[in-house]
């Protein structure tokens, strides 16, 4: 926050008083200025709030009882049982590997993907526009009926569209959904968020300074060089926030599982998620399933805060004004 | 400058505008496909679509469209506008500002709040939903499309505050300090300089948004039934357990996309205006 | 302070002629007409509709004799002008976790829901669904004798019905006659495990991408677990003894599921953890599959050659007389709904003998919901439609008793699913186990051992402490 200009008085008398009054009423001025730039964020800030802090003390609470919609009238005190339940399991253990393997995996590869895609759209090539809505695409579609076009139209070793296209180079009847069954998640939501990717790495592109960019080329820098030295420095805010808002939905991949392997096979696709749907939609315990929200928000947190601090210059404030 | 510099730059740079056509051509098909191949399906019979080799010469019948109609899509379909459009609508108006207090001129805690923001996305809906199902209930909001465009509002907020803080991010200070000599306020400086350099960004925040609560499943299955169901559970109910349903469900997503497509390329029209005005700087 | 709108297009027009000013302007209209649209939508307000119409709500699981229900309600309504009928069709799992869920919190907003034979024991249990007894007993014509005895059992509780069945089913083998006898297969009525993996290892022949036997293998207590549930049966194996010890890793238990996986492995479909009715259905359909072995129902979705050449047998068997699975849909009427009276008009109009003719001469009788009543099957127009496996298909249910499933005795109810509350998940992580055996990815042992697991600590809900 500035200081304001404060210029010597002419009449040395006056100074004093002036002096005095003038940090007062910088004091106050600074004071006004603090709310006015707090006053834009807080209906954001307070609606936010509300919605969310309230349901998710109410999951708080439900964690350290004991209730299972099932069995009428079994809501009980039961203190850190869930908890002492959640951090015993082998279950915990497997989902948080699966869903750290499947968010690294995914955003990784559709952020390589979506930058490359958005560098070669951003040319000037023929039908533009129709292109970007095409990328759009996988976007768009409900995940759940495209996962399930994947795993039945598409991956299934028997009437599947790839293993009819692969089958005359010898790849034909390969059980891709339960042999592999992480590459296919990570494929199936790569090929959803890659768009994603493209759409906010794009934005960045076009606010690009043309001129800058001019003056390189007239200086004779190649377009290897005016990416590397240029374009990549002023994307990588992009690039960054895409990685980070990407993570935060994929982590919580839902659909994809639930339709083509249903956690399976064994437990090798069961994320935190899908977890969480076990427990809380087929086993209706909603103690359990509370207790698992919050040990899952938590770990959340103290990665976030982790990546926050240290990988992503998005998140530091730059001094404005 | 060589012989050789110049070959090599027009090949790097490909002066073959043709050559990188055919290559954007080829990746965003095949990005394309399994939507393609979604909505052929959707033009087959149920036997052509499950068929063994896949059928890929076929007449294209309606029969399937006509089947997804008969159960009477309009509602469904007016209750997802109402839900996305609104829940966008606030996204914008409460997610503007408050990007703008995180960008242009920064609260002290900006950092703290921009953590809060994303904070909220970390619990997973299925530990949220049964608390949230009870409140609606007591709240006598179950079956109302007001419930699902305040959850919605709240899902995206932090999408759009982070999103459009980015972009705001991107407007050159000179141009604050150029108005503020002219003596703008708070107004003039977001509606003179703000929106309109804002524009694609806030036409991709609005397109992100929109997908996002148009696709949004559960939360819109537990806490609707009848009146207030949205686009995508009158999708999942052609999911048939006892007989083939691919080409129906086909054709029902095909239906249920076309609004969000439709969106899309309006917005790309957003994006291509930001550009022609970036340049007249 | 000025109206920020108003500013918004007045300054917008000063910098960007011609392209943000209208941009502005439908962004406003768009606004108004949204708010508008929300506040008068029949969702967010009171609505209208006046008079002595009630609406009853329906949770439906998507199903083609549902779709065909929800087609002929304008009948209904023809004749009850008085009551308006709202069906919501979701898929099972959806259906199945928002009506539990909706029933335990009274939250009322189904006034009637399809509801399974694993359903019905539980919550009319837990008084969650109303007792029907008294609303057949004043219903004439309902005629409740006519249902058949299985499934009117299975849809029980302390001998009052708590549902109406809609529709029934059991298992049965399907075979390609055709390709059986290309191989010098025959296939009895009849017929036993063993003479049926025989059977499949013959007619198996992968160079012309033929599997002896389709099986699914799809995770899901419901999907997989059904087939295999029924093989363990009549193996003489059981979830738990009367103990309630878990059985998972006994000799005849294991016997059965290595069977299984072991007859997948060598002459079932490649891929068959993907496999659920549907996908069996289409290989099947698609002729590569001799034989099939899923729900009785299968029978009268198939087309083409599949449909010209299919031969019936009863579930195949070992150490029972009959092995067939155990399921229907019915109605059942939640206890907190407002609008029983209505409710129960709908639900017997549903399942009486004349919607079943309603549904034979408007949509044609292979759309006849099956395994409901006994009368079904005398109608001849039926018979000329279902007649190669309308007997067995009776037969099977009416030999399958949800109160003795196995061999040797048993603390649970259900043929193919344990009916306790807590199966839904754990017939769910078995059968992620057992999907992992026939991926190949794990052995039957180490999948059994772990399901092992889960189930004794299921188990120990239910012993005597």
């Amino acid at each position: 926050m500035s200081q304001p200009n404060v210029s010597k008085p002419a009449v040395p008398g006056s100074a004093v008083v002036a002096e005095v009054r003038r940090p007062r009423a910088a004091a106050s001025a600074a004071r006004r200025d603090s709310w006015l730039r707090r006053l834009p964020l807080l209906p954001a800030l307070v609606y936010v709030f509300l919605i969310t802090q309230i349901p998710f003390a109410l999951t708080v609470y439900y964690s350290f009882f004991s209730w299972n919609l099932l069995r009428p009238g079994s809501f009980q005190f039961a203190g850190l049982q869930n908890y002492a339940a959640v951090l015993t399991e082998s279950s915990t253990r497997i989902a948080i590997v699966n869903t750290v393997v499947l968010t690294l995996c995914a955003v990784a590869i559709a952020v390589v993907i979506g930058v490359l895609i958005a560098l070669l759209l951003n040319r000037e090539v023929f039908g533009k526009g129709v292109l970007r809505t095409l990328m759009i695409g996988p976007f768009l579609v409900m995940p759940t009926a495209a996962a399930l076009i994947w795993k039945d139209t598409l991956l299934n070793p028997i009437f599947g569209l790839v293993d009819y296209v692969l089958s005359p180079i010898g790849l034909g009847h390969v059980d891709w959904v339960n042999r592999f069954p992480m590459a296919t998640i990570v494929t199936i939501e790569v090929w959803r968020w890659t768009p994603f990717m493209m759409l906010i790495v794009m934005a960045g592109l076009q606010s690009q300074n043309l001129e800058t960019l001019e003056a390189a080329r007239v200086d004779g820098a190649d377009a290897i060089a005016t990416f590397r030295y240029i374009t990549l420095p002023f994307i990588r805010p992009f690039i960054e926030l895409g990685a980070l808002l990407g993570s935060l939905f994929i982590v919580q991949t839902f659909d994809s599982i639930f339709m083509t392997t249903q956690g399976g096979p064994g437990q090798a696709t069961t994320n935190i998620p899908f977890l969480l749907y076990l427990v809380a939609f087929q086993g209706f315990d909603v103690g359990k399933a509370s207790a698992i929200g919050v040990f899952a928000v938590i770990l959340t947190m103290i990665v976030a805060t982790f990546a926050l601090r240290t990988l992503f210059t998005i998140f530091h404030v730059e001094a404005r004004r | 400058m060589s012989i050789a510099t110049v070959r090599r730059r027009g090949a790097l740079l490909g002066g073959s505008r043709s050559f990188w056509s055919l290559l954007a051509w080829v990746v965003a098909i095949l990005f394309f496909f399994p939507v393609l191949w979604m909505v052929l399906e959707a033009l087959k019979t149920e036997a052509q679509a499950a068929s063994i080799p896949p059928t890929i010469l076929f007449v294209p019948t309606l029969e399937q469209f006509q089947a997804v109609l008969s159960r009477d899509f309009p509602p469904f379909f007016i209750n997802s506008a109402i839900a996305t459009i609104g829940s966008t609508m606030l996204v914008i108006l409460l997610g503007l500002p408050a990007a703008y207090a995180l960008a242009i001129r920064p609260v002290k805690r900006t950092r703290d709040a921009l953590f809060f923001f994303i904070s909220t996305r970390f619990l997973p809906f299925a530990a949220s939903l049964v608390p949230l199902y009870i409140l609606a209930r007591d709240l006598h909001l179950l079956d109302n499309i007001l419930a699902l465009i305040v959850i919605y509002t709240t899902i995206n907020l932090p999408l759009g505050v982070w999103l459009l803080r980015s972009f705001l991010l991107e407007i050159p200070n000179d141009l604050f300090e150029a108005a503020r000599v002219d003596g703008a306020g708070f107004f003039d400086e977001l509606v003179g300089i703000v929106l309109p350099l804002v524009m694609p960004g806030l036409a991709a925040t609005a397109l992100i948004c929109l997908i996002f609560t148009w696709n949004e499943f559960f939360y819109a299955v537990n806490l609707t039934s009848s009146v207030a169901a949205t686009s995508p559970i009158f999708l999942v109910g052609f999911i048939s357990g006892r007989g083939l349903f691919y080409a129906k469900l086909s054709a029902a997503a095909t239906l249920a996309s076309l609004p969000v497509l439709l969106a899309g390329w309006i917005a790309q029209k957003q994006l291509i205006r930001g550009l022609t005005m970036g340049a007249v700087k | 302070m000025q109206n920020p709108l108003a500013a918004l297009s007045f300054r917008l027009s000063e910098r960007a002629p011609g392209t943000a000013r209208p941009l502005a302007t439908r962004l406003a209209g768009l606004v108004v007409a949204v708010l508008a649209a929300a506040a008068c939508s029949p969702g967010a307000g009171g609505g209208g509709g006046g008079g002595a119409q009630t609406t009853i709500t329906m949770a439906a699981v998507d199903n083609p004799q549902m779709e065909d229900l929800q087609k002929l309600v304008p009948e209904f309504q023809a004749q009850h002008s008085n009551i308006q009928v709202k069906i919501v069709i979701l898929p099972e799992n959806q259906l199945r976790q928002q009506v539990t869920q909706d029933i335990a919190t009274h939250s009322g907003r189904y006034d009637l829901a399809t509801i399974g034979t694993y359903e019905v024991p539980l919550w009319a249990k837990n008084g969650w669904i109303e007792n029907l007894g008294p609303y057949i007993q004043k219903a004439s014509s309902y005629d409740a004798n006519d249902l058949i005895a299985g499934v009117s059992k299975a849809l029980s509780y302390k001998d009052s019905l708590y549902a109406v069945p809609f529709y029934g089913e059991s298992s049965f083998l399907m075979y390609r006659k055709d390709l059986l006898q290309q191989a010098g297969v025959t296939m009895s009525e009849h017929p036993t495990w063993d003479e049926v993996a025989a059977a499949a290892r013959k007619v198996n022949d992968p160079g012309k991408g033929i599997s002896g036997i389709c099986l699914r293998g799809l995770p899901g207590w419901g999907e997989q677990l059904a087939p295999l549930d029924t093989m363990v049966n009549t193996f003489g194996g059981r979830w738990y003894d009367p103990q309630w010890n878990a059985q998972l890793t006994s000799a005849k238990f294991k016997s059965a599921v290595s069977f299984y996986v072991d007859l997948v492995k060598s002459a079932g479909e490649p891929g068959a953890a993907n496999d659920g009715f549907t996908e069996c259905l289409s290989i099947y359909n698609g002729g590569k599959a001799a034989m099939w072995y899923d729900a009785t129902v299968g029978a009268s979705n198939l087309t083409g050659s599949a449909a010209q050449n299919s031969g019936f047998a009863y579930a195949p068997v070992k150490d029972t007389k009959y092995s067939g699975w155990l399921w229907a849909w019915a109605l059942g009427m939640p206890s907190s709904s407002s609008k029983k009276d209505a409710a129960w008009t709908f639900m017997s109009w549903a399942t009486s003998k004349d919607y079943i003719k309603l549904v034979g001469s408007k949509l044609g009788w292979s759309h006849v919901p099956p395994g409901t009543r006994s009368s079904t099957y005398q109608l001849s127009e039926y018979q000329s439609v279902a007649g190669p496996y309308a007997k067995i298909t009776l037969d099977s249910i009416a030999q399958a008793d949800v109160n003795h499933p196995t061999v040797d005795p048993v603390p649970y109810t259900g043929v193919q699913y344990v009916d306790i509350p807590e199966f839904q998940e754990l017939g769910t992580q078995v059968s992620q186990q057992i999907a992992a055996a026939l991926a190949g990815t794990a052995t039957v042992d180490q999948a059994l051992q772990q399901s092992q697991q889960f189930a004794d600590a299921v188990g120990k809900n239910y012993r005597p402490k």
